[in-house]
C-alpha cells in the first residue's frame, strides 16, 4: 500500500473549468478585426498603416502606464485594449494626424476606460468615447476623407498623417465625401456592392462591410459574441428605412445602403457587442439593438450630421445599465402558474 | 413568457466532458472491511440519530446502532459485525467534528447481514412503508441525503400524481446508478411498488440520460407489466440530475422558487434509493454499505465498489491503488463534490463516488488561473438552470451586498450546481462566492 499524502489541496467546487478564458476571447476578438484591417491598408496605403499602428501603441501604452502609476500589475496581456486600440484607429479618417490619433488614443484609454475602473467597469465603449473627443477636438480633421485607392498610396504617406502636433494639417490626398454625406446633402445613393466590397471613402477601417460581416460570424460561431446584438441592429434599420422609402423614395434610401453604408456594419458588428457595455440578458440586448437602430436611423435622416452610429451607440451604453435593471431573467419557478 | 422549453431535457445547463467510460463497463464490486469504521449519527439532512449501544458492547452485521430522533431523522445500522470501541467526534466533510460510533470489525466479520422486521409489500399500508423507511435508514444516495420517508409524506393539501425515479446521474466521473440500474433491475422495480404505494402515486417514471442507452434499454425490458412505469432518455446535459432540473424535463413543470416538487404533484427519488427500498425492505435490513464510483485519473483500479458506511477515504484509495502524486481528493463528482482536506473522513450514505486528480490534472482542468474582472460575457447567465443572474450576484457578492442578493436576486434559490463558475472565462469562483453569502445570509437571519 504506498503511502497517500496527507496534504491535500482544497477548493471550493466546481472543481473542474470549460477552459475559457478572457484573453483567449479578447485574442479571438482581436483576430477578427485583422481581416479589415489588413483591407483597409490595402485599400488606403501606408497612412492608415501607421494610424493604426499609433492607435494600437496609443492606448497600450497608455492602460500600461496607467497600471503602473496605480500600482497595479499591467492588464496589458488580456488584449482587451488592442482591440479598443485597433478598433479606435478603424474609426478615424484614413488621412488624420499622427499626433491627433495618439491624443485621441489617450484620451479613450484614460478616460473611457481607466477611469471608470478598468476591464469590466467602463460604461462606454472607449474606442467610441476617443473617436467622440476626436470629434468635438478637431471636426475638420474628422471629416476629411481621402479617395481609396490612390496611385501612390504604398509609396508615399500623405503629409497631413505626419503633421506636426497642434500645428494646421496640410492635406495632399484627393479628397471626396463619404458615401453617408453624399445621400445626405445630394441624395445620391452608393452602390451596394461598392459598400460591401470597401470601394468608397469612409473612416480607415468601415468601409468594407463584407470583411467585417465575415469577422463577426467567426465570433458568433465561436460563442464569443451575441448575435442578438448586431442582428436586431440591422432589422430595426432595416425596417425602419424600407417604411420611410416607401412614403418618398427621392427622400430616403433603400434600406441595404443603410446598412453597408458607414459605420453601422462596424459599429453594430464590433463596437455594439462590446460585452462590458451591453446589457446581460438576451431580451436586453434585442432591446439595446432595437434602440441603436432607431438612434442610427433618426440621426442620419433628422440629424446634423451625415453619420450617427458612434452617438447612437455611446447613447445606448448609458441606458445598457438601465435596461437590465429593467430585464432581468424570469427565475426558476416564480411568475408562472404551477404545473 | 413563452416557453421554449426542448422537450425532455431542461433549459440552459452545460455540458462538461463525462468522463464517465472508465468505469461504466465495470460490474460492482465488493469492498472489504476497514480497520475501524467510523459510522457517524448525522450522515443525513435533519436530526442526529440517537446511538443505543454503548462502547465494549458487540454489534452484528446489520444490527440497529442508532436510532432516528423524531421524524427528520433516520436509524443507522452496523456496517460490520465487531465490537463497539468508542463513540467519539471524528472529523466530517463539512469541516466539522461529527459525533460517530467507532466500530472495530471481527478479523473474521462476513459480509453477510443479519435482517430485521420485514415489510409486506402486500399487506402494508402508506404509513407502514413509511415507516419501514425510517426503519432502514433510506436517505438520498444521490448526494442530498435527505431522508427519504420524509418526502413520501405530501405536504397537507397536496396530492402527488407522478413518481420519479432519477437515473440521470449528470455528474462527470460517477457512474453507481448506471451499474445499479444494470445490475439491481429487479430491486428497483420493487423499490417503486413500495414508492408508489406510500406516496399514493399513479404513475411513475424513470429519467435517464442518453449516455447510458444499456440501462434504459435494460430497465425496458424488465419492466413488470402491471407497474405503471415508463422509461424516458433525455438528452444528456448538467446539472439535469437536480430534482427541479429533472421534474423540468420530463413533466415541463417548474418547482416554483423556494417550494417543493410536491408543489407541482412530483415526488423525486434518486435510483439507487429506489434500488435500496426495494432490496431493504422485504427482508428488513437496514441501509450499512452503499455502491460509490471509485475513479479520477489518479485511481489505479477504478470501478464501482459496494463500501460498508464508515469506510475511512483513506482506507479506500489505498485499497483501489491511488497514485502517490493525488493532490486533490472529492467526494461525489468534480462539479459539485466537496473536496476532502482530510482522508480519514468516512463514507457516508450521501457519498456517490470518490474523485481523485493528480497535481497536473489539477492544473490543467482548474489550475490556479488568473481571475479576471467580470466582462458581462453573459456565459453564466446562459449555463444557469434557474435562470438567475450569477454575473450580477457575483458582483453584489464582492460588495457584501447580501440583503440585495436574496431579496433580488433568488440567492438562495441556488443549489451551487456549479455552472457558472465552469462557464466563466474570467475564472471567478462564483460558487464559492454564493456559498458564503448564504452562509452570511443565514447567520443574519438567525440573529435575528
Amino acid at each position: 500500500m504506498s503511502e497517500l499524502r496527507t496534504h491535500l489541496e482544497i477548493g471550493s467546487s466546481p472543481h473542474v473549468s470549460s477552459g475559457a478564458s478572457v484573453d483567449v476571447i479578447m485574442r479571438n476578438v482581436f483576430m477578427a478585426l485583422l481581416p479589415a484591417c489588413v483591407f483597409a491598408v490595402y485599400a488606403f496605403g501606408l497612412g492608415v498603416l501607421m494610424i493604426l499602428l499609433t492607435a494600437v501603441l496609443s492606448c497600450v501604452l497608455t492602460e500600461h502606464v496607467i497600471c503602473r502609476l496605480s500600482d497595479k500589475p499591467t492588464t496589458v496581456g488580456d488584449w482587451s485594449i488592442a482591440i479598443t486600440g485597433l478598433l479606435y484607429g478603424m474609426t478615424l479618417p484614413p488621412d488624420l494626424p499622427l499626433w491627433m490619433v495618439a491624443v485621441g488614443g489617450i484620451f479613450a484609454v484614460a478616460v473611457g476606460k481607466s477611469l471608470f475602473g478598468g476591464l469590466g467597469c467602463n460604461a462606454f465603449n472607449p474606442a467610441l468615447v476617443g473617436r467622440a473627443f476626436l470629434q468635438a477636438a478637431f471636426p475638420q480633421a474628422m471629416t476629411h476623407w481621402a479617395l481609396p485607392f490612390s496611385d501612390d498610396r504604398f509609396s508615399s504617406i500623405p503629409g497631413s498623417v505626419l503633421a506636426m502636433p497642434f500645428a494646421e494639417p496640410v492635406y495632399d490626398a484627393v479628397t471626396a465625401a463619404t458615401p453617408l454625406a453624399r445621400m445626405k446633402f445630394e441624395a445620391v445613393q452608393a452602390e451596394s456592392p461598392d459598400l460591401l466590397f470597401g470601394l468608397t471613402t469612409g473612416s480607415a477601417g468601415e468601409t468594407c462591410a463584407l470583411l467585417i460581416l465575415a469577422g463577426g460570424i467567426y465570433l458568433v460561431a465561436r460563442n464569443m459574441m451575441n448575435w442578438r446584438i448586431p442582428v436586431s441592429i440591422f432589422l430595426t434599420v432595416a425596417l425602419i428605412t424600407f417604411v420611410f422609402m416607401q412614403v418618398d423614395p427621392t427622400v430616403y434610401p433603400r434600406p441595404t445602403f443603410m446598412l453597408f453604408a458607414g459605420g453601422l456594419m462596424l459599429g453594430a458588428v464590433f463596437m455594439a457587442t462590446d460585452m462590458v457595455a451591453s446589457p446581460i440578458t438576451n431580451a436586453g440586448c434585442w432591446l439595446y439593438g432595437v434602440l441603436i437602430g432607431v438612434l442610427v436611423v433618426v440621426i442620419r435622416f433628422w440629424g446634423g450630421m451625415p453619420e450617427g452610429v458612434m452617438y447612437a451607440i455611446l447613447l445606448a451604453n448609458a441606458a445598457s445599465p438601465h435596461i437590465d435593471n429593467l430585464i432581468q431573467p424570469r427565475v426558476f419557478g416564480t411568475r408562472r402558474s404551477d404545473g | 413568457m413563452l416557453n421554449f422549453a426542448r422537450k425532455d431535457s431542461f433549459r440552459h445547463g452545460i455540458h462538461p466532458p463525462e468522463m464517465k467510460e472508465d468505469t461504466s463497463r465495470l460490474s460492482i464490486r465488493r469492498f472489504p472491511f476497514a480497520p475501524v469504521l467510523v459510522v457517524p449519527l448525522s450522515q443525513h439532512l435533519g436530526k442526529p440519530a440517537k446511538p443505543i449501544v454503548r462502547p465494549g458492547q458487540e454489534v452484528v452485521r446489520g444490527q440497529v446502532i442508532a436510532e432516528a430522533d423524531g421524524f427528520l431523522s433516520v436509524n443507522m445500522h452496523a456496517p460490520a459485525t465487531g465490537t463497539v470501541k468508542k463513540i467519539a467526534l471524528a472529523p466530517s466533510i463539512g469541516g466539522n467534528m461529527i459525533e460517530s460510533v467507532f466500530i472495530e470489525p471481527l478479523p473474521a466479520a462476513t459480509q453477510e447481514v443479519d435482517d430485521g422486521e420485514p415489510c409486506d409489500i402486500a399487506t402494508a399500508t402508506p404509513d407502514d412503508i413509511i415507516a419501514a423507511v425510517q426503519r432502514a435508514g433510506v436517505v438520498g444516495l444521490g448526494g442530498a441525503a435527505f431522508p427519504t420517508h420524509v418526502k413520501l409524506k405530501p405536504p397537507e393539501g397536496r396530492t402527488l400524481d407522478t413518481l420519479i425515479i432519477n437515473g440521470v446521474e449528470c455528474e462527470p466521473y460517477l457512474t453507481t446508478d448506471h451499474r445499479v440500474m444494470l445490475e439491481q433491475t429487479e430491486d428497483i422495480f420493487m423499490g417503486i411498488r413500495y414508492l408508489m404505494k406510500a406516496s399514493g402515486t399513479r404513475e411513475a417514471i424513470i429519467a435517464i440520460e442518453g449516455n447510458k442507452q444499456d440501462a434504459a434499454e435494460r430497465l425496458a425490458e424488465c419492466c413488470p407489466k402491471d407497474l405503471p412505469v415508463s422509461v424516458r432518455v433525455c438528452p444528456v446535459k448538467y446539472p439535469q440530475g437536480a430534482e427541479k432540473m429533472v421534474i423540468s424535463a420530463l413533466l415541463g413543470r417548474e418547482v416554483p422558487s423556494g417550494g417543493l416538487p410536491a408543489d407541482v404533484g412530483a415526488i423525486c427519488v434518486n435510483v439507487a434509493t429506489t434500488a435500496e427500498i426495494g432490496r431493504l425492505l422485504p427482508v428488513g435490513g437496514g441501509i450499512q454499505e452503499r455502491v460509490i464510483t471509485i475513479g479520477g485519473p489518479a485511481v489505479e483500479n477504478k470501478g464501482n465498489y459496494r463500501i460498508p458506511i464508515g469506510t475511512p477515504v483513506r482506507f479506500a484509495l489505498e485499497h483501489v491503488g491511488a497514485s502517490r502524486g493525488v493532490s486533490r481528493v472529492f467526494l461525489g463528482g468534480p462539479m459539485m463534490g466537496p473536496a476532502v482536506s482530510n482522508l480519514d473522513i468516512p463514507i457516508t450514505k450521501g457519498t456517490s463516488g470518490i474523485t481523485a486528480f493528480e497535481m497536473l490534472d489539477v492544473e490543467e482542468s482548474t489550475g490556479h488561473k488568473k481571475v479576471y474582472p467580470c466582462i458581462h460575457c453573459a456565459r453564466c447567465v446562459e449555463a444557469c438552470p434557474l435562470f438567475l443572474n450569477p454575473s450580477q450576484l457575483g458582483i453584489l457578492a464582492k460588495m457584501q451586498e447580501y440583503q440585495r442578493m436574496t431579496a433580488e436576486y433568488h440567492l438562495m434559490d441556488c443549489f451551487e450546481c456549479g455552472a457558472c463558475s465552469y462557464v466563466c472565462p474570467s475564472h471567478i469562483p462564483l460558487v464559492q462566492y454564493f456559498r458564503l453569502a448564504k452562509k452570511m445570509v443565514r447567520k443574519l437571519d438567525a440573529g435575528r
